[in-house]
């Protein structure tokens, strides 16, 4: 067994540390998006929806958890797919070479850049869950200790999952592609669907239903559908929409985000298989 | 008898239609420092890079170490450690930190690694740029820290690609001096260089390789020597008759005419030779206007054997090659 993509784990990790204004930047995007669009857009929402009576017998959730959740993932959604540039940095200034020419397996490259990626993403979930908590976000209301333990480990799972798939995506986009430009805009036309079509900020159920439809696909949706579940519950309500999550609902965002990992793992050897130094 | 550490047969290389690399082969021995001496594009960055494996060999054969580059590129990779024409160093970490990154990289023990960074920052006099952000450093000392990787895992053979390629001649100088050290050590040098006195200076052997073909191999004194003994430099009033006087001279081996001059190389001891040639251009009622007499450099070397210069075109960094007698070698 060899263990080299620890050495590419390390360099990440230390250069992230190193790199104050990335550091601050990434612990302070969070707490950003909670803060401003956040609490901002749970107001408004609130108040619209403040007419609607709460369903009966069932836990009502204020948009701002609602949110949360979706916060989370959009949160690792961005630092993921944008986690593949320093890749292609590196391949620019050749300092790629070095490690494509030593015996080191590609495959242990492209690990190494994951897991650096996943540590800063449960960083980001964890600042999230814990700023959120202290404005009033009510993840995870009336657990036992042992339950709140056991949802921290599910939401991180799933997290860890979502954030190797889009940093497998990242990692291959940045290794084909050749200038920073091509790559910045192939990642916005990315972000574009993903971050609308899916109920990460707000419920699917009154879209169209082409858009409803493909929204089942989406990695976000996935993801947001999972942490709902492991942070709220399985029966709540927001806004006067009932919300439940079956056994399998939850087994199909596990599933569903294993498979666009691996294959995005596939897609992501391909490509670095293919790279000349 | 020394083992071969590179064989190399019949290697071929295109991009395209262009060929890169035609039909070379040659052999490096265990311990010595082999110079692909040529300009650029010649090829040698392409066989430099086939040989590290990091460019898939098309046709012909290749050993490294007694792997073969197509069938056994781990362990060709794991005999090996390269320094790359351009400077690949990660600027944002450290001294040590680049060179623990590189033992990491080759799954060295920590144990190992850390003594050899040790014997590696000693080596290239960078004991107290230990903890130095790497972007930090100067032009040479980035190179020596790149040479201190090139041998973190104690490589059979160090490839080196246009090592001193850019530098002030005081920098490239004392890039040698830790060439020859690590030579002395018993690390076998494989490097390409555009640079003649860089091939002269520290090569056991030299290939001269130019379109892609090696030209001639041989030691620097070999080549020099296959020139003939000495070359006399000629400014005459009439080059082109003198030239002729000249060539029906038994001993004169070659008379090459420049638009002013005349370079006349010659077969035996020229201090012989010189008293006939004097006479012969006198009695012909030609003036000389300047003789000077040297040995063979590696610019003439290369010059007799490729038909044009190495960097023609470009301005000549060297003067023209001339030196009083007795000052050469």
């Amino acid at each position: 067994m060899n263990f080299e993509f620890r050495a590419i784990y390390w360099r990440d990790m230390l250069k992230f540390f190193r790199f104050k204004s990335m550091l601050i930047s990434s612990l302070i995007q969070p707490v950003m998006w909670l803060a401003f669009f956040g609490l901002a857009m749970s107001e408004s929402f609130d108040q619209l929806t403040s007419m609607i009576p709460p369903i009966e017998g069932v836990q009502n959730v204020d948009y701002l958890s609602y949110m949360g959740a979706g916060i989370i993932a959009m949160d690792v959604l961005f630092s993921s797919l944008f986690g593949g540039t320093s890749l292609m940095f590196d391949k620019k200034y050749s300092l790629l070479r070095e490690t494509l020419a030593s015996p080191t397996p590609r495959f242990h490259i492209i690990l190494g850049v994951g897991l650096s990626g996943v540590t800063k993403a449960f960083i980001q979930t964890a600042m999230i869950i814990g700023f959120g908590k202290l404005i009033g976000m009510d993840f995870f209301l009336g657990y036992t200790l042992t339950e709140t333990l056991i949802a921290i480990a599910g939401i991180f799972l799933l997290v860890g999952i979502f954030t190797l798939g889009f940093l497998f995506l990242s990692g291959s986009i940045a290794i084909t592609i050749e200038n920073p430009e091509g790559m910045q805009s192939i990642l916005t036309l990315l972000s574009m669907p993903l971050f609308f079509v899916s109920n990460a900020l707000y419920p699917v159920d009154a879209f169209p239903a082409v858009l409803r439809f493909l929204s089942m696909f989406n990695p976000l949706t996935l993801l947001a559908n999972g942490i709902r579940y492991f942070a709220l519950g399985d029966n709540f309500s927001v806004m006067g929409i009932h919300y439940m999550y079956t056994p399998a609902d939850i087994s199909i965002s596990f599933l569903g985000l294993l498979f666009f990992a691996l294959t995005m793992l596939a897609t992501s050897l391909w490509r670095f298989n293919k790279v000349d130094v | 008898m020394t083992a071969n550490v590179i064989e190399v047969d019949s290697l071929e290389h295109s991009y395209g239609s262009v060929k890169a690399v035609d039909n070379i082969s040659f052999t490096v021995k265990e311990g010595e420092i082999f110079s692909f001496l040529g300009p650029n594009g010649a090829g040698k960055s392409t066989v430099i890079n086939i040989l590290t494996t990091l460019r898939k060999i098309q046709k012909g054969e290749a050993r490294v170490n007694g792997y073969d580059v197509a069938r056994e590129s781990k362990s060709v990779r794991k005999s090996i450690g390269i320094v790359f024409q351009m400077l690949c160093l990660d600027h944002e970490m450290t001294v040590c930190e680049n060179l623990e990154y590189h033992g990491k990289i080759y799954s060295m023990p920590k144990k190992e690694r850390k003594a050899r960074i040790e014997e590696l920052l000693k080596l290239t006099e960078l004991e107290n740029k230990r903890d130095t952000l790497a972007k930090d450093l100067s032009g040479g000392m980035k190179r020596r820290l790149e040479l201190a990787r090139g041998l973190m895992t104690k490589p059979a053979v160090l490839f080196l690609d246009e090592p001193t390629i850019g530098f002030d001649i005081q920098t490239r100088m004392r890039m040698w001096e830790y060439l020859r050290e690590i030579k002395r050590e018993g690390t076998t040098i494989f490097l390409t260089t555009h640079y003649m006195e860089e091939a002269d200076q520290l090569s056991d052997r030299i290939s001269i390789i130019d379109h892609g073909k090696i030209i001639v191999t041989g030691t620097a004194n070999e080549l020099k020597n296959k020139l003939g003994k000495d070359l006399i430099y000629l400014e005459t009033g009439d080059n082109k008759t003198v030239a002729e006087i000249l060539r029906a001279i038994g001993s004169v081996k070659t008379v090459t005419e420049d638009t002013k001059s005349l370079r006349v190389m010659i077969g035996e001891d020229v201090t012989h030779v010189l008293p006939q040639i004097i006479e012969k251009i006198r009695q012909a009622g030609i003036e000389i206007t300047t003789i000077n007499i040297k040995k063979p450099s590696m610019d003439d070397v290369f010059v007799h054997y490729t038909g044009h210069g190495l960097r023609e075109g470009e301005p000549q960094e060297k003067y023209e090659g001339i030196e009083p007698m007795g000052v050469s070698e």
